[in-house]
């Protein structure tokens, strides 16, 4: 069973990489992956700082941290409690190897059975498809502090500033600040918001329909991510299936090809899948703006009840009153900044989908020209002889 | 001695005949001359063996034995395929040591010159056919179409039509067409296996039966799967038939002129069991039987070890070849089922979206996607019938190869047994000599000088067997790798440009979605 080695690729290749459209455009605070390791389970991201600001101590600096340093940076963000009306850009998920790494020791496995030629290109495929998902984790990271980064009001986070510069180990601060009941308590809410957000009254024609949209978009969204992974996974084993033919066949010495059909199914799966992968994300998150949003209406609602009690009894008036206040403003604040939120989302999904629907288009044609370049060199070969 | 009185000795008549071939005259005519009366022996006699002298002193029987039994096969078959009158026969002497004229060791037979001269004339025979194709040049084309179901519930069967075109001499009519059903050529396989699979040609074998999808067919079942099966049986008897006819010699095969010309053809019985494969398979088997039963044959023929080896890797590629095209064939169904799938959603996705411009564009997107799922689909048929359907045949087409060679090590086997009795009758014969009782020993010796001598026939006849075997194995071996590479080239030759079609279809539907996409404002 082989292992696979420790690597660094360089990932210099910003524009075909980004799902999201073009964060670092502001040159007070630029944020970048520029490389990272794999060690066992475990990636290192070198995250890199340039800026101007004055809150840094210094102007150019780079910090390695682990994907759980990036959970506990969102999980602090989400559980701000001034940051309840903004859509909290999605955290980006774990680095999952498991699927290479599971196709790798069935090869191991199966090395007998195959020519040393085969079992050399289904290396090869393998490690292709591993740094795909390698290069994908590190993308997504980035994305992810690029939104931050992006922000007028995250921006300026204290964490989210420790998280760049702090040069120790995080994990100490990580520890202190996990609740115990964090995470767990957030999944079991968040199976309920949809109800919650379905549920109340809405007396705002915005969110109504942004209600209506982002719930109907989101189901839709979450299935067509499903079918697309199916989609390319297929065509993963149709390219698996060229790779053991071809083999196969220049051992019968017959002149073939092969290679028509692996890459343009990294490529359709780095395109076409991560950009509704992404969004199913993002959609999550301004579901969970919804989400507070119609918890703070919940509230209000209820503060108001409990005031109208409190007028009745006549006991505990003000302490009520101030708090139906309290809620109001709190409603109040998070369907404005909601507003501005949901809106800007919008514009930032149309133009990503964009920029994605049309570098996939482009790269297919490109492979199709490939392939059919090759093929025809095959032909004219095969012919001659 | 009497004997020297008899009819010549059959060394002298190889020798009268060689030097009458030198004439250019008919072998055929001369041998026969050797037979009808008996010419004055030539001074020569003493050069032979005294065994050949002690075969003919027993007189006409002993003649007869020798001359009857395997000269009426040769010639039986040969009157059939040989053209007497052809100019290109070369003197037979020509053709390697003769027995007659030069005895190699003492326990080498000496044939009966009627022996030689026709098992060298059946295997002649056979070379001009495949040289000599009365000026014809190879064109035939056979179509099997139109399949139509005939009668109802579980005897009805598939009819279809087999149309040759031809401009060759050996048939009737240049276009030919005949109804057929599956039986037919089964039947018609099962008499080429019976007729030349022993004597070392590769005779292709028929496609499979399928009770499976028969029983469809029968019941009515008029669904995807059923014709799928049908069309997948119609492209498998057409390249049997061809493939067949692509064979020099049964080409001119009565059976098969016959099965693409005649309108009326016998009902092939007892095809129930028999199937292309399951005839090799009953022949591989008997093949089996025998090896296990014979010592390991010493193959002094490096060639037929390197081939015997080659096959059985070739053998392996193929099959394994066979199972990923199998596997690819599946893989590109499910692409096209996924694919389909996420069309519908991206289309649901695109309705769903409030964005005008995008949502046309998703709309788009789950059009191509659609376009393309019918592009796996069509792309999956080419991978099918262009590709596995030739691996499957060919699978099968060297299980015919192996049994070939099988039959060669029957033929040795028969032959070495043959000459281990014959040793066995020799010694008993030479304890004869020296035994004590001379009235019974006459009748002893007479009795066991004829089987003998009968032996002693079949032991040449076994080697000749053996040797033409070989000669025919090396040529049909040969015959094959030229159209199995051929075969292969056109078939990927084909699939590529399928392949090729497919990127274009591609590009087109993703240059005309890119406008679309980067309309989206």
């Amino acid at each position: 069973p082989s292992s696979v080695p420790p690597v660094h690729p360089c990932l210099r290749d910003s524009g075909a990489r980004s799902v999201s459209v073009d964060l670092n455009n502001d040159a007070s605070l630029l944020i970048d992956i520029p490389d990272a390791l794999c060690e066992r389970d475990k990636v290192k991201f070198t995250v890199h700082t340039k800026t101007t600001l004055s809150c840094f101590q210094k102007l150019d600096f780079s910090v390695p941290r682990q994907h759980e340093d990036f959970i506990w940076l969102h999980d602090t963000l989400v559980e701000t409690e001034d940051y309840a009306g903004l859509i909290i850009p999605p955290a980006p998920p774990k680095p999952d190897f498991e699927s290479p790494r599971e196709k790798m020791h069935k090869l191991g496995e199966g090395e007998a059975t195959m020519t040393k030629e085969e079992y050399s290109k289904m290396k090869q495929e393998l490690e292709a498809e591993y740094l795909a998902v390698f290069k994908k984790t590190v993308q997504v990271h980035e994305v992810f502090l690029q939104r931050l980064s992006s922000h007028p009001i995250l921006s300026k986070d204290r964490n989210f500033q420790i998280f760049l510069e702090y040069d120790q180990d995080l994990s100490v601060r990580r520890k202190n600040a996990k609740e115990t009941f964090g995470s767990f308590f957030k999944n079991m809410v968040k199976s309920a918001d949809e109800v919650i957000i379905s549920g109340i009254k809405e007396v705002d024609d915005f969110f109504e329909q942004e209600k209506t949209f982002l719930l109907d978009y989101s189901s839709k969204i979450k299935d067509s991510t499903a079918k697309a992974e199916k989609m390319t996974r297929s065509h993963k084993n149709v390219a698996d299936d060229y790779i053991h033919i071809s083999a196969t066949l220049s051992s019968l010495s017959v002149d073939d090809n092969t290679k028509v059909e692996g890459r343009v199914a990294s490529d359709e799966e780095l395109k076409l899948t991560e950009l509704l992968r992404y969004y199913m994300r993002d959609i999550q998150a301004a579901k969970d703006l919804l989400y507070r949003r119609a918890r703070a209406l919940a509230d209000y609602e209820n503060s108001n009840k409990a005031l109208d009690k409190a007028r009745l009894k006549s006991k505990d008036m003000a302490q009520a009153e101030e708090h139906q206040q309290q809620c109001l403003q709190k409603f109040d604040k998070l369907s404005e900044s909601g507003k501005r939120e949901l809106t800007s989302f919008k514009g930032r999904r149309v133009v990503a989908f964009r920029k994605n629907l049309i570098e996939m288009a482009e790269l297919e044609i490109k492979h199709a020209k490939n392939n059919m370049a090759l093929l025809q060199g095959c032909i004219e070969l095969l012919k001659s002889n | 001695m009497a004997a020297e009185m008899e009819p010549p000795p059959l060394g002298n008549a190889g020798e009268t005949d060689f030097r009458e071939l030198e004439d250019g005259e008919d072998l055929f005519v001369s041998t026969v001359t050797t037979l009808e009366y008996p010419e004055p022996s030539s001074p020569e006699p003493a050069s032979l063996p005294a065994e050949d002298i002690s075969i003919n002193s027993n007189g006409p029987k002993q003649k007869d034995v020798s001359f009857d039994d395997d000269p009426e096969d040769l010639f039986a078959e040969a009157t059939e395929e040989v053209s007497l009158d052809s100019p290109e026969r070369e003197p037979i002497l020509s053709d390697g040591p003769s027995p007659a004229i030069t005895p190699v060791t003492p326990t080498t037979m000496l044939t009966p010159r009627m022996d030689l001269g026709a098992a060298d004339m059946f295997e002649r025979s056979l070379d001009e056919i495949e040289e000599d194709n009365n000026g014809d040049t190879f064109d035939i084309h056979i179509a099997v179409s139109d399949p139509e179901k005939v009668g109802d519930g579980m005897n009805a069967y598939m009819g279809y039509k087999v149309t040759t075109k031809t401009s060759m001499t050996i048939f009737n009519k240049n276009e030919t067409t005949v109804r057929r059903r599956f039986s037919d050529f089964l039947g018609l396989h099962s008499k080429l296996a019976s007729k030349y699979l022993h004597i070392g040609y590769i005779v292709p074998p028929a496609p499979e039966k399928s009770i499976v999808g028969m029983t469809k067919v029968k019941v009515g079942k008029e669904d995807l799967s059923s014709a799928e099966f049908v069309e997948k049986r119609r492209s498998a008897l057409e390249r049997y038939l061809m493939r067949t006819v692509k064979h020099p010699v049964l080409l001119k095969d009565p059976d098969v002129i016959m099965f693409l010309e005649s309108s009326e053809l016998p009902r092939a019985v007892s095809t129930q069991a028999l199937s292309g494969a399951g005839i090799l398979r009953m022949v591989n088997k008997a093949a089996d039987a025998v090896n296990k039963m014979t010592i390991k044959m010493n193959e002094s023929d490096a060639w037929f070890e390197e081939k015997h080896q080659q096959f059985e890797n070739l053998d392996l590629q193929l099959r394994k070849l066979h199972a990923s095209v199998e596997s690819l064939v599946c893989h590109r169904k499910e692409l096209s089922v996924n694919t389909a799938s996420f069309a519908k959603s991206a289309a649901m996705l695109g309705n769903s979206e409030d964005h005008t411009a995008l949502s046309r564009a998703l709309s788009q997107l789950a059009e191509v996607e659609e376009k393309i799922d019918r592009l796996h689909q069509d792309q999956a048929y080419a991978d099918f019938y262009l590709f596995s359907e030739l691996l499957g045949d060919y699978v099968r087409l060297i299980t015919a190869v192996k049994s070939v060679f099988d039959q060669r090590m029957k033929t040795w086997s028969k032959w070495q047994d043959t000459q281990l009795l014959l040793q066995k009758k020799r010694e008993s014969e030479a304890k004869l000599q020296f035994a004590n009782k001379p009235d019974k020993l006459q009748q002893a010796k007479d009795e066991i000088k004829e089987v003998r001598s009968t032996l002693e026939g079949k032991v040449e006849q076994g080697e000749k067997d053996f040797e033409l075997i070989s000669k025919t194995i090396r040529k049909e071996v040969s015959r094959f790798e030229k159209e199995r590479v051929k075969d292969f080239k056109a078939v990927i030759i084909k699939y590529l440009e399928s392949l090729v079609q497919t990127q274009q279809q591609l590009i087109k539907y993703w240059e005309a979605f890119l406008p679309e996409a980067k309309a989206i404002a």
